[in-house]
């Protein structure tokens, strides 16, 4: 009953923890920013909060929030500064007598922008991968002569250098244009999707295989009885490799260069220019996501392999 | 009267042929099985009952000698669906509920859906198992797994059942019930069975006739007729003749172990 309560609380106290001990420390010794950023000053590039505290006086000067996560701003501000945060708040509450605005970050509006590219960029690569692998799994066993013919290939493209191959393909599909990285991603995941399937694929007991003979199935019908469906769990233990792996390879490919408007670009431009706040903002955006697609792969999962003894209650 | 339902002449099968590890699995089988016989083959491991049990369900091809099935070849029959198998291991399908399981070789027999409904129904009251059609194997003791198993293979009305030691993996009291269903069922159909096993006890019980093997190259010994009274139940267990009949397979395997077949490597 409690343990997957420990599952979850335990990480998340981990990381409170972390978080607390990075800001004091960069705070205490006073580490320059583009060291190491303070959290903070990550989180207020995509969220901050600003608090209204009435027993500070300020006049009605012009202020700003800059990418501070956390701002405390005098009462009384001037009807167009009250009126910019009203409109540009996601939400206000009072607490304490203080009144409390949730604003969107200094950088989330590039940043989200970036990501979403980004993100198009990884999931058509694994689309493409993925349908690329599953055909070629599915040759192979299908016609053994195939598999002989077509693993050296494999085994190629899986040994192939990215960083070497990223160049090349902006030169070939144009540096702006997203199906260079889509290629770099599907050459990344393809040999975890096919290697995974044909194992699934082959590794059929030898009984199931007699009892459908034996039924005078053709193998067709041992294709699509047997060994898909006896693929499929290690189909999806592919499908979260390459989930990781997707994210990382569009970012990669947008190292080589890509439109301004990527993350990998947005990284390398924001870090030369020792903004570095804004750029672990965006590697925590990355990194969120390339979870968020494992998640969403684990869901299938579950939807799609009922009967998976993983699953047993 | 229809002809046997399964003759093998001079069967002989050779694993690796050729090789320095040959396997002579069978040598100079011959065995005429009449409709409605329960055949248990028996005898020690490695004997080659279950290859010879293959060699009819043309699952593996004889090196030399005749099979012949229903009047047709091992491998006519096995296009033209004439077998039911049941293995030792229950092998379900664990992506697929009980009665899915027991649908497979309807569908791949392309049974139009309301047949495959109600032969579904049908099986599994005879294995009493209606209560699980929507269960997934993994949540089934292994007797029952057992039992969808012989569903699955009676499903389509065999006129052979296939069983390789169907009971070999249970225990002695879920093994002794299933015995007894087994032969409900079998009373029930017209079904043929060729069953191998390693029990004494389980080959006399259920058998019109026992074919006891010996080992290396496999070969039959003795055939040996079971005159117990049908129908069989609790109480043919306690009978003299059971007893006597016991002793006659135990006496014609411990001949055929100690090996007086005399062995005759090929050259």
């Amino acid at each position: 009953m409690s343990e997957p309560r420990q599952r979850f609380w335990a990480p998340a106290v981990i990381l409170v923890v972390l978080v607390v001990l990075w800001e004091s420390l960069v705070t205490a010794f006073n580490i320059q920013q583009f060291l190491l950023p303070k959290p903070s000053a990550i989180a207020g590039n995509l969220v901050r909060v600003a608090a209204l505290d009435p027993s500070i006086s300020g006049e009605g000067e012009d202020i700003s929030l800059e990418n501070r996560f956390f701002t405390v701003l005098p009462a009384e501000l001037s009807p167009e500064t009250q009126a910019s945060l009203e409109e540009a708040r996601w939400l206000a509450f009072n607490l304490g007598g203080r009144r409390f605005f949730v604003l969107p970050g200094s950088n989330l509006t590039p940043i989200l922008a970036a990501s979403w590219f980004t993100l198009k960029e990884a999931l058509g690569g694994m689309a493409m991968g993925t349908v690329a692998g599953i055909a070629v799994a599915v040759a192979t066993t299908r016609w053994t002569a195939t598999r002989e013919a077509l693993l050296p290939f494999a085994i190629a493209a899986n040994s192939m250098p990215i960083i070497a191959f990223a160049p090349i393909m902006n030169n070939w599909f144009g540096i702006d244009n997203p199906f260079s990285k889509m290629a770099i991603v599907t050459i990344m995941i393809f040999f975890p999707i096919m290697i995974n399937t044909v194992r699934g694929l082959v590794s059929v007991d030898a009984r199931s295989l007699e009892l459908m003979r034996s039924y005078a199935a053709s193998d067709s019908e041992i294709l699509i009885k047997l060994r898909i469906p006896n693929a499929l769990p290690s189909l999806f233990s592919g499908l979260k490799v390459a989930g990781a792996l997707a994210m990382i390879g569009a970012i990669v490919g947008e190292y080589f260069g890509g439109p301004r408007i990527a993350l990998g670009v947005f990284i390398t431009q924001e870090a030369a220019l020792f903004r570095f706040a804004s750029a672990w903002a965006a590697i925590l955006v990355a990194c969120l996501l390339g979870i968020a697609i494992y998640l969403v792969i684990l869901l299938a999962e579950r939807l799609a392999l009922p009967w998976h003894p993983t699953f047993r209650a | 009267m229809p002809g046997p339902v399964v003759i093998l002449e001079n069967v002989d099968k050779i694993f690796g042929e050729g090789a320095s590890d040959q396997v002579h699995a069978l040598k100079e089988i011959d065995l005429r099985i009449e409709q409605n016989e329960f055949i248990s083959l028996i005898g020690p491991s490695g004997c080659g009952k279950s290859t010879l049990l293959r060699v009819v369900g043309d699952l593996v091809q004889p090196t030399s000698g005749v099979a012949a099935i229903n009047g047709k070849s091992a491998r006519q029959a096995r296009l033209d669906q004439d077998y039911g198998i049941v293995f030792q291991a229950a092998t379900l399908y664990d992506w697929r509920t009980v009665a899915k399981n027991v649908q497979l070789p309807l569908e791949l027999m392309q049974f139009s859906r309301s047949e495959k409904e109600s032969r579904t129904q049908a099986m599994l009251e005879l294995v009493e198992l209606s209560d699980f059609a929507g269960h997934y194997p993994w949540q089934l003791s292994g007797g029952m797994q057992q039992r969808v198993a012989i569903a699955r293979a009676l499903s389509f009305e065999p006129s052979i059942l296939l069983m390789d030691e169907p009971f070999g993996a249970l225990d002695e009291m879920t093994r002794e019930r299933l015995n007894l269903e087994l032969l409900n069922i079998w009373r029930k159909t017209d079904t043929t069975v060729l069953f191998v096993t390693h029990s004494i006890t389980e080959a006399v019980f259920l058998s019109t006739r026992v074919i006891v093997m010996s080992a290396r190259p496999g070969r039959i010994t003795a055939d040996i007729a079971i005159d117990l009274p049908q129908p069989r139940n609790a109480e043919t267990r306690s009978n003299v003749r059971f007893f006597e009949l016991e002793t006659t397979v135990r006496e014609a395997l411990r001949v055929s172990e100690a090996g007086e077949a005399p062995e005759r490597k090929p050259a």
